[in-house]
């Protein structure tokens, strides 16, 4: 319990600031649906109300506050509102739905559970081409000094270069070469990922000392046993590191290639939801995919347990 | 000298130097350095800090290049030789890949050189059970002590069955104790395998106790000062240290370095 008091206290601090913090942002809007129907608000009119101050509108309006915790478009909806929409859009949708899952077998594209597996896909496919990529890259920089000196800047400059630029000119690229659907956005998911791991994995290849490489020396060990049995091992931990920050990045990727596109997926949720004011819509998206880094980030680090134990548990 | 039948001669240095070239300034690491080592022999290589010990066994394992003078290893260049994995080299710090097992660890230079599975189980066995680290084959170098992981990292240079054993200061990190054991298991192992054996050590009883030929050394530049062929008999039981000759020889390799000490 004490170990997950400050957390619970954390985040009912959170709650309390985001319920305080929804009432000056709506009470416009519930002021003005109060007035339609027929109840007596100060100011009375939407033209006197313009220029108010929110929060001396709040002061005069006081009985209000839980009607701006209750808008059908708040600007900022409350908290159990998102809850809300996230059991309709996850759970209900499928369960009622017409075209849910219950119904009709396969998921609806009105719930948020396709999306998510869309953006998923992406991201999974971008994931692993940017580690390979990535993985393939860090061992010719540390093979090779002519690719030290010519990947690894342009490595850094890619990433300079703002994605949410770059990527709707990789999807029209793309597109007019004939390739749509998830590979455009499985690429700007690899074009994220791939740097983190080439930037770790130079530096795990190098991990083992001079000693370590010497040894490999007087038993007149290949270049690639030297790579195998001795730098990608030593490398693990630095891999393990670089892949919950690839991961993360490989999400970012899916979700801002999904902007451009209206193929489905988290980012075009958003996006929807921000067309139709439907403010609800992009919070459930944004928690959903906060959730799935999360997740994501959480299997990797599930992963490098398994694997360092049995890689011997102390590497 | 007692032992005066001259064995076949295995590593052969003539007038060899090493400078190093460091931002600050170059570093004389060994100058003219002359040494014949025979087959079977142990010698034992002994100085103050900095004198080119470690320099010198690296140059035979070429790991280090000369800038002048030649070293011949069976009438092979030091490069010639390693590529016929003539060495098992055993640093200081025992060395051993933390990701894998003891065994792993003693196989890998097996791995390297294509053994068989069936082979590399063999000797591996075989190597542990000299070194007396027989059912440790499952544990993690973490697993053991300091004293287990230097025997294991001996272990991993016998079991290819290299001709020649370069160890350097495989015991500094011990204390009195386990060194002695260890001593003694060396003496045992050397005695078994025959294995022509180059030994950097900074204790003066460690050097006497083992060696069939102690090598002093001076520093700034590093060369050698004197060299001691041992009268002890082969056969080296502990109390051999309380003996006169123990006494004798211990003597000299003092004055040796003293001397090496007082030309600056
Ligand atoms: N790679 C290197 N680059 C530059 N100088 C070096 C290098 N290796 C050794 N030296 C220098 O060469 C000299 C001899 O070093 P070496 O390691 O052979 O000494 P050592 O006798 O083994 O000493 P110790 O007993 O402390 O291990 C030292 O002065 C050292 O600083
Ligand atoms: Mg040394």
């Amino acid at each position: 319990m004490s170990r997950y008091g400050p957390l619970l206290l954390l985040v009912a601090a959170l709650f309390a600031l985001w319920y305080a913090a929804a009432v000056p942002m709506n009470i416009r809007e519930a002021l003005s649906a109060a007035e339609r129907n027929g109840v007596v608000v100060e100011p009375a009119t939407a033209i006197e109300r313009r220029d108010a101050n929110a929060l001396g509108l709040v002061a005069a309006n006081l009985a209000q506050i839980p009607a701006a915790w209750a808008q059908d478009r708040p600007r900022l909806p409350a908290p159990h509102q998102i809850v809300g929409e996230l059991w309709q859009s996850v759970v209900m949708e499928e369960i009622e739905g017409q075209r849910g899952l219950l119904k009709s077998g396969s998921l609806s594209n009105r719930g948020l559970l396709l999306h998510v597996w869309i953006t998923l896909s992406a991201t999974a496919l971008g994931f692993v081409i940017g580690t390979v990529a990535g993985v393939l890259l860090a061992v010719g920089i540390v093979h090779s000094r002519t690719m030290e000196r010519s990947v690894m800047p342009w490595a850094i400059v890619s990433q300079t270069v703002p994605i949410v630029a770059l990527a709707p000119m990789i999807v029209v690229v793309l597109y007019s070469v004939g390739l749509q659907g998830l590979l455009p956005k499985a690429i700007i998911s690899a074009y994220l990922s791939f740097f983190p791991v080439v930037v770790g994995m130079v530096k795990g290849l190098r991990a083992p000392d001079a000693m370590q490489t010497d040894l490999m020396r007087t038993w007149d060990a290949s270049g690639w046993q030297v790579l195998t049995r001795l730098r990608l091992p030593a490398s693990m931990p630095y891999l393990f590191a670089s892949l919950k920050i690839a991961v993360a990045a490989a999400l970012v990727g899916a979700i801002v290639g999904e902007l451009p596109v209206q193929g489905g997926g988290l980012g075009a949720r958003m996006l929807a939801g921000s067309y139709y004011g439907q403010t609800a819509q992009i919070w459930a998206a944004l928690l959903l995919a906060a959730a799935l880094a999360a997740g994501l980030v959480a299997a990797i680090g599930g992963a490098q347990r398994l694997a360092l134990r049995r890689m011997g548990g102390a590497a | 000298m007692m032992n005066a039948p001259i064995p076949q001669t295995v590593i052969s240095a003539r007038g060899v130097d090493l400078t190093f070239d460091t931002n600050d300034g170059s570093v004389h690491a060994l100058r003219s350095v002359d040494l014949d080592i025979g087959k079977g022999e142990f010698v034992s290589f002994i100085g103050p800090s900095g004198c080119g010990k470690t320099t010198f066994l690296r140059v035979v394992a070429a790991l280090e290049t000369p800038t002048a003078g030649t070293v011949s290893v069976n009438g092979m260049t030091p490069d010639e030789a390693r590529r016929a994995r003539a060495y098992g080299y055993v640093f200081q710090a025992a060395g051993l890949y933390p990701w894998r097992t003891i065994g792993g660890n003693i196989a890998l230079p097996l791995e390297i050189m294509g053994f068989d599975r069936a082979e590399r189980t063999r000797r591996v066995r075989e190597v542990m059970q000299l070194v007396e680290l027989s059912g440790f084959e499952k544990k993690y170098p973490w697993q053991l002590s300091g004293g287990m992981q230097q025997r294991a990292s001996i272990a991993r240079a016998l079991a290819f069955d290299a001709e020649i054993l370069l160890m350097d200061e495989p015991f500094g990190a011990l204390d009195e104790i386990v060194r002695d054991r260890l001593n003694e298991e060396l003496l045992r192992l050397w005695a078994a395998t025959g294995k022509t054996t180059l030994f950097v050590t900074h204790s003066i009883p460690e050097a006497v106790y083992l060696s069939t030929k102690i090598v002093v050394m001076s520093p700034r530049p590093g060369r050698i000062t004197d060299v001691i062929d041992s009268p002890l008999p082969r056969e080296r039981p502990l109390e051999i240290r309380d003996s006169p000759e123990f006494i004798e020889i211990a003597h000299r390799v003092r004055e040796g370095l003293r001397a090496g000490h007082a030309e600056h």
